[in-house]
């Protein structure tokens, strides 16, 4: 079941196309990385998932239905920009916020005490935004996000600003509303962030979505069959199996390299002719780290 | 609807809260009474006694200078030489001398002061002089006291406007203040207002509220919610102003009051003193009284009725421009390059506003009563002359067409403008913006 489906979106800006026939199928109950250099067109399709523009062409179904106003009350969305209104208090602001999410006042009120208590600002509800620090300000921008219990979480490039503390009770809260059944939209730049916590990403390249689908899929999509092997010894390639990359000095006389295995050689006999040779202290597969993926997705996009 | 009133709420109460609200509120009335009292003072500023000394070389104005609450005339018998020379010592205000040939030559009657003396003092004598002369010369030409008296007829004028329902004691001089506060009004509030829907709207896309506003809110909502609200922070201030200045200029008026009627009872002694052959009554009349019963005689109503409509046309009309501006901008800085073409129409309907007083029926006052952009100060200039209906209605048909036309066009600007940053707009650009999907 998906959550959302973008179909055949396009959108075009006086001068250049945002989105070129873009489709992407966001599963239910998944944190979902959409990833892309800058001006890729990634706010483009969080704007238009939200609303706030139109697609030229092509539609959003949000659980099964065309986007509509109703669906408003069921997303949360962070910006990258964020923004608060400066000179209101931080109370009467999420209030107000909650309230255009389509909260009463009084659930308003009973959701924003838990999660002040949650995370520890009950001193800050009479305060002026502007007189928090910006890690304050984004804590509660993050709250404001998330008060009214959204199905669908969209945060834009949510870990910057944060220390580490920060960072990390906002990654555990992403994870709890996880677990309670939301899903969640991050579009970032990090890719650690992505290896950590995405289970499915969609790649979005020159206004064109370039690779979609479940994180470990990808992953196996990208290997290159190369394998890492650290010894101590004389290594003498056998050309018949498999082809070897310059070795490089490790301490203690040991050495590292890659290993290009050829289609049909499996790991084993690759194995059984090294440790004929040298002696060996790790062996493993050279598994493509997102940041590889990436580079190497928008790389291969012909220019133009 | 929800979410408009919600807008509308916040945006309402973000600004009454405010203390330059609060201050405003009560400097406003506190500013309009001050003046108001000064106005009162000034012109009693003459009330305390002066005393003037008479040399009279001719005798013929024996006990005719009246003392009154502010004069006190005395009669020196000493030659004018010596009455120049004890005049510093005496502390009177002024002295006049009337020498012996005043009637062959009226040109050599001097006052004598240590300060300039003020016009009306002037005046005031050299009336009772003119008139004395007058009286003497008509009697020698054999016009008796009589027939004099017979021919002071007094004619006072007044206007009247003919219209369908029939005569009607019309006032051009109240009308003409009526107007001109109305005008005056409605100028400032729709810059007042429309600048501060400005400011809100480069606010919100400054501080970068806007795309989590807009996510949950459309952007004609949001326009619309933020300038009713400001529409309605303006109403308040006006009622608060109103009443405030109503209760402070009666607190005013009764300080004053006793001073007030002072001062007109010594005017009217004066007068009196003066004209003390003319007609008894009838021309004195108490100015405040003829003030109310001007006012009285136009159409109250109606005027309160088409101010607030015509405030609120204007600024719905302005105000959307000035959101149209503030939207496409990106700081306060860059609004100056498209406030020009805003600003003019109002400067100019408010340039023209003082032609339009005086002629009140004229070309020029119909074609900018009736155009959307200029009648709402140039009407309100108008209906206290008395308007003829359908050009009431057709003004008022164009301008409400005038403001849904400004605030379709704003809110084509506004939602693209608010997610455009970092780029300096063109009018060329703007105008696309207007023909996007």
């Amino acid at each position: 079941m998906n959550i959302i489906e973008v179909q055949h979106v396009s959108k075009e800006y006086a001068n250049h196309k945002a989105l070129d026939d873009v489709s992407i199928n966001i599963p239910k109950g998944c944190i979902f990385g959409l990833l892309g250099p800058n001006g890729a067109g990634k706010t483009s399709l969080i704007r238009i998932i939200n609303q706030i523009t139109g697609p030229d062409s092509g539609q959003i179904l949000f659980d099964g239905q065309p986007l509509n106003q109703k669906h408003i009350s069921r997303i949360g969305y962070l910006p990258e920009e964020r923004g608060l209104y400066k000179k209101m208090k931080v109370g009467e602001q999420l209030l107000y916020l909650a309230q255009l999410k389509g909260l009463s006042q009084k659930e308003a009120m009973e959701k924003l005490k838990i999660w002040f208590v949650k995370f520890d600002i009950k001193t800050w509800w009479d305060k002026t935004v502007s007189d928090l620090s910006k890690g304050m300000q984004q804590k509660v921008q993050f709250v404001s996000t998330v008060m009214h219990e959204p199905d669908l979480i969209i945060l834009d490039e949510p870990f910057s600003g944060f220390d580490p503390i920060n960072a990390n009770l906002i990654r555990d809260e992403i994870l709890e509303l996880k677990q309670k059944g939301s899903t969640i939209i991050f579009s970032t730049h990090r890719m650690e962030t992505v290896e950590e916590l995405c289970d499915n990403i969609a790649l979005i390249h020159k206004a064109k979505k370039v690779l979609d689908g479940p994180k470990r899929q990808i992953k196996e999509e990208f290997k290159t069959n190369t394998f890492f092997v650290e010894y101590r010894g004389q290594l003498v390639v056998n050309t018949d199996l498999y082809s070897l990359e310059p070795s490089k000095e490790l301490d203690e006389g040991y050495k590292r390299t890659s290993i290009h295995l050829p289609a049909g050689i499996t790991p084993n006999q690759l194995l059984g002719d090294l440790v004929n040779q040298v002696e060996i202290r790790s062996f493993g597969e050279n598994i493509p780290t997102m940041s590889d993926i990436f580079m190497r997705a928008v790389n291969e996009v012909p220019e133009g | 609807m929800r979410n408009i009133f919600l807008v509308i709420r916040r945006e309402y109460m973000v600004r009454v809260k405010k203390k330059s609200f609060l201050i405003m509120t009560i400097l406003g009335p506190l500013l309009f009474a001050a003046f108001y009292a000064a106005v009162i003072w000034i012109s009693i500023g003459s009330v305390e006694l002066k005393t003037v000394q008479v040399v009279d070389e001719s005798s013929m104005f024996k006990d005719k200078f009246k003392d009154s609450e502010s004069l006190k005339f005395s009669y020196l018998s000493s030659p004018i030489d010596s009455a120049k020379k004890g005049f510093q010592k005496s502390g009177a205000n002024a002295l006049v001398y009337i020498p012996k040939n005043v009637i062959k030559e009226p040109k050599s009657v001097r006052i004598y002061a240590a300060k300039n003396v003020s016009m009306e003092l002037k005046s005031g004598i050299e009336d009772v002089i003119e008139k004395q002369i007058e009286e003497i010369k008509l009697s020698e030409a054999g016009i008796t006291h009589k027939i004099l008296e017979d021919s002071r007829v007094n004619v006072k004028s007044e206007t009247i406007s003919l219209s369908e329902e029939g005569e009607k004691t019309s006032s051009s001089g109240a009308a003409t203040v009526i107007g001109g506060i109305c005008a005056f009004l409605i100028y400032m509030s729709v810059f007042i207002y429309g600048t501060q829907v400005m400011r809100g709207i480069t606010e919100e896309k400054t501080n970068r509220i806007v795309e989590v506003i807009i996510s949950s809110v459309k952007p004609y909502q949001l326009m619309m919610g933020k300038i009713i609200g400001v529409a309605l922070v303006g109403l308040t201030q006006f009622v608060l102003w109103i009443f405030l200045t109503a209760s402070l200029s009666s607190v005013a008026t009764k300080v004053m009051g006793d001073k007030l009627s002072k001062e007109a009872k010594a005017v009217t002694e004066m007068q009196q003193g003066v004209q003390n052959n003319s007609v008894p009554g009838g021309n004195v009349q108490n100015p405040v009284a003829e003030v109310m019963g001007a006012i009285s005689s136009l159409n109250i109503p109606l005027i309160v009725s088409c101010f607030l409509f015509y405030y609120l046309g204007g600024y719905l009309l302005y105000s959307a421009l000035f959101g149209a501006v503030g939207a496409a901008v990106d700081n306060d800085a860059d609004t100056q390059q498209f406030m020009l073409p805003i600003t003019l129409p109002i400067i100019f309907s408010f340039i023209f506003a003082q032609f339009v007083l005086r002629d009140p029926d004229g070309s020029l006052a119909f074609w900018t009563s009736i155009i959307p952009f200029t009648s709402p100060i140039i009407m309100m200039v108008r209906i206290p002359f008395g308007v003829p209906a359908w050009e009431l209605a057709l003004s008022m048909v164009l301008l409400v067409l005038g403001f849904m036309g400004t605030i379709w066009f704003a809110a084509r600007i506004y939602r693209v403008g608010i997610l455009m940053y970092g780029k300096k707009v063109t009018y060329k650009e703007l105008a696309k913006w207007i023909f996007y999907k």
